[in-house]
């Protein structure tokens, strides 16, 4: 078993069902974007000669068949060589690569991170600073959102690989049948909440599962708290009780103590089942929930829709993120610049990165694919022929771009189930559940040698 | 040997002569030993000394994201013995030793006493039936009984059901612990019936020969013959389950997935020192907790054996 505090949320899983590659419009992206290693800084170093030497690098990612993506690069660089190892999942692979970095070898050159841990991993000084490699050149392919996420000031410390901007999949058909309509605002998903579980009393609108530290960070971060301020040596900033996380707190409490929505643990037998058989009437998820909804419950076929989350005010359009991952480059590896070339290539290039969204389903973190007609437009049946992508590329551009991790963030999840998680099941007070988790994560900071401030 | 000794010295000299031919056979007989035993000698350092050893040493740290790290003597140990979590997961653990151990063992006992009396039919299907469980691996053990104990397609939820007794929440904070000990009784009970089992079919049988002569019957035999006489294996099923009960880890770890906040991550000592290892990154405080969870197992565990032996005497 894994550490089982940081949940593994599910990778988009498709059955090829998804956009097919039209070739030709890859070679004529790819025809224009020249792979450009410039001199950005005066810290850069010579990209073009150190790619001519032979290297062989080691990737570790759980993302399935990678192969064809190496192979476009190994082409481009025919001197380097990739080993893609799968070496577990989110935090399966984690343990095994803390382990090989304070052992001081065996961690890969280039490794998967999610966002969240990125900074877990800097603050032990094992990432490598990709501004020297030309990281900067690439900046502006990528969602404002998503480069947010991996930089620290002036440094870059992984490429973004796919995100998880956050909308709400729902039930059109449970919806029509209470005479509800699709909520706009969490105003209107209060009633709806509390209307759709009075007509039925076996339904709840959507479920809290206590255990997901991550999807309640998103919507914390869609209303705009700001719970970890980037640390300037041992200084730490750290406000999970914040006025706006108050607000979350507050607003989800009222549903929380009229049981008017569930509140199951995700990703167990128990959930899937709600999922498939109309127990939840929606699912607050995120750009690759929409594929794994598909594979998870397909009796409910054709009766799903998405759309953006509830806002909290109506004139206004704003998400969160949950989930994505970026590849990274070790402090350990002997080739820096191949590591950073491969890390840059394979979430920059533009044919990489469409097999990334065509073949193995991930939900683009470049501009140019989640603008791209051929991506949004495609039609899904199970959600009755509704283009999805183009409801979350939507989404992704207004995820707000000001949130920024913790460098423990394991921990704050694991505080998350023990405080916030258990009053959800246990139906108690959320707001006073919000400090008792800010406590919790601020005697811990400490106890790790931060001083805090607020 | 110095022949000369032969010659010179008189009636002391054949028993010098063997004392020293004694010392060096010992002594050839000794490096024997001493290299039959190496190999497993090595194996015992290099995979338990050594290890602990070194856990030893790394509890006397405290390595910190910021700021480094730092020699804290027994800090970390004085932080563990005051640390509401730990001191919580070991009275749970203690609580659970207390109702679940007596009840498992006396299934146990039970079935063994019944199958040695020889009056049930199909006694070897019967004992292979109830071993069963054993040999299921306990991660698989606590799936299945996970699944088994869902509030909403459960089978015992639907059971319960449809009889109109509500659903049961076995997977609930207040169920969840009698629940861990059903599914560990359900493992175990197999495995110390046959050491039970085994003990009472190694009893010489002419003291049931005599107890029958006394006009004991077969209750009376298993209460005054067969259970004194496998006193020995009963102890030992004891303190197995002592140390089984304190390293309690599979089933809550795996239950911990379906019910996440009924148990917490210092639920059990054993689930503590993981999560303060692998998920906050504690490695050094991990290491105390593990060593005084070590202490407490062999005091209990001395206290039981200590208890027994002074019953057995009074």
């Amino acid at each position: 078993m894994n550490s089982h505090n940081v949940r593994e949320y599910p990778r988009r899983r498709g059955s090829g069902r998804l956009v097919v590659v039209l070739l030709t419009a890859v070679l004529a992206i790819a025809g224009c974007a020249g792979g450009s290693t410039g001199s950005t800084s005066p810290t850069s170093v010579d990209m073009a000669a150190a790619l001519k030497q032979p290297a062989t690098l080691t990737l570790w990612s759980w993302v399935g068949g990678l192969e064809d993506e190496i192979a476009i690069f190994e082409k481009k660089y025919p001197n380097i060589e990739v080993k893609v190892v799968n070496a577990g999942q989110g935090p399966a692979e984690y343990q095994k690569l803390r382990t090989a970095l304070s052992a001081g070898e065996g961690a890969p050159d280039v490794v998967q991170i999610e966002y969240q841990q990125v900074p877990s991993f800097t603050i032990t000084n094992n990432l490598l600073d990709l501004m020297p490699y030309g990281a900067n050149d690439i900046k502006d392919k990528f969602v404002p959102s998503a480069w947010q996420q991996v930089t620290q000031g002036n440094k870059v410390f992984a490429i973004p690989q796919d995100t998880g901007p956050m909308g709400m999949l729902y039930r059109q058909d449970i919806l029509e049948k209470h005479g509800i309509a699709v909520p706009r605002t969490w105003d209107e998903f209060a009633d709806a909440a509390r209307k759709l579980h009075a007509a039925d009393p076996s339904t709840y609108l959507t479920n809290l599962p206590p255990n997901e530290g991550g999807a309640m960070t998103g919507l914390l971060w869609q209303a705009g708290s700001r719970p970890y301020r980037a640390a300037e040596g041992t200084e730490l900033t750290l406000n999970i009780d914040d006025a706006a996380a108050r607000k979350v707190a507050g607003y989800w409490n009222g549903l929380v103590q009229q049981q008017v929505v569930a509140a199951d643990a995700d990703f167990t037998d128990q959930w899937y089942q709600g999922l498939a058989n109309g127990k939840y009437a929606t699912w607050l998820t995120a750009a690759w929930g929409p594929l794994f909804l598909q594979g998870t419950a397909k009796g409910t076929a054709g009766k799903w829709r998405a759309a953006p989350l509830p806002q909290w005010s109506s004139d206004e359009k704003v998400s969160g993120n949950w989930g994505g991952s970026t590849s990274a480059v070790t402090t350990q590896s002997k080739h820096p610049e191949a590591a950073a070339a491969l890390a840059m290539f394979l979430n920059s290039d533009p044919e990489s990165t469409r097999m990334l969204a065509t073949k193995q389903f991930l939900f683009p973190a470049t501009k140019a694919l989640v603008t791209d007609e051929s991506f949004t437009s495609q039609g899904l049946p199970f959600y009755g022929g509704q283009q999805v992508n183009k409801v979350f590329a939507g989404i992704s551009e207004t995820v707000r771009t000001d949130f920024t991790w913790s460098p423990f963030q394991d921990y704050v999840y694991s505080a998350f189930t023990d405080t916030v998680g258990k009053a959800i099941t246990d139906r108690r007070d959320l707001p006073s559940a919000l400090r008792d988790w800010h406590q919790d994560v601020a005697s811990y900071a400490q106890k790790q040698g931060f001083h805090l401030t607020s | 040997m110095n022949p000369s000794r032969v010659v010179t010295a008189d009636t002391a000299v054949p028993v010098v002569a063997s004392r020293e031919r004694n010392r060096s056979v010992t002594r050839r007989h000794a490096i024997a030993a001493y290299g039959f035993i190496a190999p497993a000698m090595l194996v015992f350092v290099a995979t338990l000394v050594v290890p602990l050893g070194y856990a030893a040493y790394v509890s006397l740290f405290r390595e910190r994201l910021v700021g480094g790290t730092v020699f804290v003597g027994l800090g970390n140990y004085g932080e563990a013995v005051a640390d509401p979590l730990f001191r919580a997961g070991v009275l749970r653990m203690a609580l659970f030793l207390v109702i679940q151990v007596p009840i498992m063992l006396t299934i146990a006992l039970v079935f063994a006493l019944v199958l040695d009396s020889g009056r049930v039919r199909f006694g070897r299907f019967i004992r292979l039936g109830i071993f069963i469980p054993y040999a299921v691996p306990s991660i698989i053990a606590a799936l299945m009984w996970g699944y088994l104990y869902g509030p909403d397609f459960g089978l015992f939820a639907q059971l319960a059901r449809r009889v109109g007794l509500g659903t049961p929440r076995f997977l609930s904070e207040d169920w969840i612990l009698a629940s861990i000990a059903n599914i560990t009784t359900w493992e175990f009970v197999g495995y110390n019936m046959i050491i039970l089992f085994a003990a009472l079919r190694a009893v010489p049988s002419d003291r049931y020969e005599a107890a029958a002569v006394d006009g004991a019957g077969a209750i009376r035999t298993a209460w005054s013959v067969k259970i004194p006489a496998i006193r020995p294996a009963l102890l030992l099923t004891v303190i197995f389950s002592v140390i089984g009960s304190f390293q309690l880890f599979n089933e809550p770890q795996v239950l911990w997935v379906l019910a996440p906040t009924a148990i917490g991550n210092g639920y059990t000592p054993n689930l503590y020192a993981f999560h303060l290892a692998f998920t906050n990154q504690q490695v050094n405080y991990s290491a105390a907790v593990s060593f005084l969870l070590g202490i407490v197992i062999v005091a209990v565990s001395y206290v039981v054996m200590l208890a027994t032996n002074r019953s057995s005497r009074s």
